[in-house]
């Protein structure tokens, strides 16, 4: 544009992070939860909080399922196996049912979670998606097809990369900004704020940014295999993620293999490492094969690698992803830092401080817009004038959008613990109490988008999250008074209450803080009724140039 | 004469909008299906390390269509790589 470079970025970064910031903060904050979407799951199933809390051996948990497999899915072409692990202590079993007569493809999958010392299925627990439903969130959003919501959250994400990318360029000080926070000061406190949250965790904001348009890049980007392959994505898959060949069923019955050994194997090729799914073609038939592949743990790669054996004999066939290629490496690598199922609780801890810093990064950039264009409206206010439709609907839209966030995933959460247990639909009405709360709030915002009002709904938020341990008391038997000061776990159950409390504590301090800023400024303002905002105004060039020199 | 002044100011910013989010894919997407067939590598290795690598010039032709000093410079400078590059996919996809 017409001024110099570092201009230009400034304006790139102010308007392609603003254009798309309520769209990010979802993906973000959804994104954010996902790190504990098993812990979120199991924490809105109380049904399953008593089994949690008594772990066995991986090959007892593993034994046990196969025998229940064999007593209720015998004959069936598939079973599946998930091994329970450091996040999911139960263990789970699957399998698709012969196709009804006259219908093509597969029938219906069964799925069950099986208490891992006894095989026993556990008590059916209620209906929810729990954490998977804020896992979906965070890609396929809601109430549309996957398949546009891809594209809309890699188009917000493409954004958000020319905005982090432009944010950097704007910065000449970026390590200074580091070690800046001047509080009370309005714009430049926001400024500071928006600084430092996003200079902290820079690596992360990229890394985080660009990860997620390759876990979706074949979509997002397919020319590379359009040209290549003359857009045969099949042929493509087969080259770069080769799959063990299933035979056909031979019709002659033959004992399966004991699965013991073969996890001692498939463990001693790996060099250690925990057993993820299992996988059983044929159980019973002579042409049995046993797919058993590794858990992420540990592997900083999301590549795959799994050992196969003939179910008969019990022995090992073939493996695959031992040997990546360097590039097929590089992309399970960014996958994996993206999805983060390496992590071990602190590093997992890490991320999800990190990912908070994010949601903060992009709220309090799209506060400061608003904060700084309130300034200028003053002036014209002042002259007579009037407040312009674009900052109008931005303060509506953060207040909404922003401020009422918070209430809409406590919605969701409390809708868990009050819709009752046995209700039709209990999914789809746990789901639509959290957009009805986003959804009202966001209609409140834009009609009254004051400083009172963002009292009101961060209060509501902090309420409600705050309420989050103390409603368990009523409608569980694994509140904080057992799980915590008991000893008796799960612990997953205990950190979330834990958190809850500690996020509506810090939204309702927030409330506080607005608060005294109100009645700080008001008599002020009594007193001299023309004067002028008590915060001095700074245009956004003069901005620019404090942070270039 | 003001509002004059305001409205092409407006059309410049929508003509680099336009230039960067789709003359910026487009230049993604050629130089990404270049890579793919020239880097010398096992081929899905090739279209895998080219389809890594295509955020990255989608998002550096973005920073270039606004830093630019106007829109037409803006506009040369994603056209005539792209108009290159694309030259280069139909060279090699006519010899394979």
């Amino acid at each position: 544009m017409k001024e110099g470079f570092r201009q230009s970025m400034a304006w790139l970064h102010t308007w392609s992070g603003l254009l798309v910031c309520w769209v990010l903060l979802l993906v973000f904050t959804a994104g954010t939860s996902a790190y504990y979407r098993d812990e979120i799951s199991l924490w809105m199933k109380p049904e399953l909080h008593e089994a949690a809390a008594s772990p066995v051996p991986n090959t007892v948990a593993i034994e046990n399922a196969i025998r229940m497999l064999e007593k209720d899915a015998a004959g069936v072409s598939r079973w599946f196996i998930n091994a329970p692990s450091d996040r999911n202590p139960a263990v789970s079993v699957g399998w698709s049912l012969p196709p009804a007569p006259g219908e093509k493809g597969r029938g219906k999958f069964v799925r069950h979670e099986l208490n891992p010392a006894t095989g026993v299925p556990l008590a059916e627990p209620r209906e929810t998606r729990g954490g998977e439903f804020l896992y979906r969130l965070h890609y396929d959003l809601h109430y549309m097809p996957a398949k546009w919501a891809r594209w809309i959250v890699g188009f917000c994400a493409m954004f958000m990369l020319a905005a982090i990318v432009s944010g950097v360029i704007t910065h000449k000080r970026i390590f200074k900004d580091f070690f800046t926070f001047r509080p009370k000061k309005g714009q430049r406190s926001w400024l500071d704020a928006h600084n430092a949250l996003a200079v902290l965790a820079l690596p992360y904001h990229l890394m985080i940014t660009y990860t997620g348009l390759v876990t979706l890049m074949f979509m997002y980007m397919p020319a590379g295999v359009d040209a290549v392959y003359k857009g045969d994505q099949k042929a493509f898959q087969a080259d770069v993620f080769p799959a063990a060949e299933n035979k056909k069923p031979a019709g002659k019955p033959a004992p399966l293999a004991p699965l013991g050994p073969m996890i001692l194997q498939a463990q001693k090729h790996w060099g250690g490492g925990e057993v993820d799914r299992i996988t059983v073609n044929n159980a019973g038939d002579a042409n049995a094969t046993v797919n058993i592949s590794r858990q992420q743990g540990q592997k900083l790669s999301y590549l795959r690698q799994a050992v196969q054996f003939d179910g008969v004999t019990g022995a090992m066939t073939s493996t695959t992803g031992d040997t990546p290629s360097g590039a097929a490496e590089s992309r399970g690598v960014l996958m994996g830092l993206h999805l983060a199922s390496f992590a071990d609780p602190l590093l997992r801890f890490l991320f999800f401080l990190c990912g908070m810093a994010g949601c903060a990064m992009v709220a309090t950039g799209a506060l400061l817009w608003a904060v700084k264009k309130r300034q200028e409206a003053a002036k014209v206010l002042a002259k007579g004038g009037k407040v312009g439709f674009g900052l109008r609907l931005v303060e509506g839209l953060n207040l909404g959008a922003i401020g009422g966030l918070p209430i809409a995933y406590a919605a969701y959460f409390w809708g868990n613990r009050l819709l009752p247990v046995g209700m039709e639909k209990r999914i789809d009405a746990e789901i639509s109490w959290f957009f009805i709360a986003w959804g009202v709030a966001t209609v409140i915002g834009l009609v009254r988008p004051t400083r009172g009002m963002w009292q009101i709904m961060l209060g509501i938020g902090g309420a409600m999250f705050m309420a989050l341990p103390l409603l368990n008391v009523f409608t569980t038997h694994s509140h904080l008074g057992i799980t915590l000061l008991q000893g008796k776990g799960p612990w997953p159950v205990v950190g979330f209450d834990l958190f809850a409390l500690v996020f509506g504590f810090f939204l309702l301090y927030a409330v506080r803080h607005l608060q005294k800023k109100k009645s700080a400024l008001k008599p002020v303002a009594k007193a001299r009724p023309q004067a002028k905002p008590t915060v001095p105004t700074v245009d956004s060039d003069e901005l620019v140039t404090r942070e270039a020199t | 004469m003001k509002s004059n002044e305001g409205l092409r100011y407006r059309m410049g910013v929508a003509s680099r909008a336009v230039a960067a989010i789709l003359g910026g894919y487009a230049l993604a997407a050629v130089s990404t299906a270049l890579m793919a067939l020239a880097l010398p590598m096992a081929r899905a290795d090739a279209v895998l390390t080219a389809t890594l690598l295509s955020f990255t010039v989608y998002v550096c032709a973005v920073i270039w269509v606004f830093a630019a000093r106007d829109a037409l410079r803006a506009w040369l400078g994603i056209g005539a790589p792209t108009l290159l590059l694309g030259l280069g996919v139909m060279a090699l996809r006519g010899a394979a």
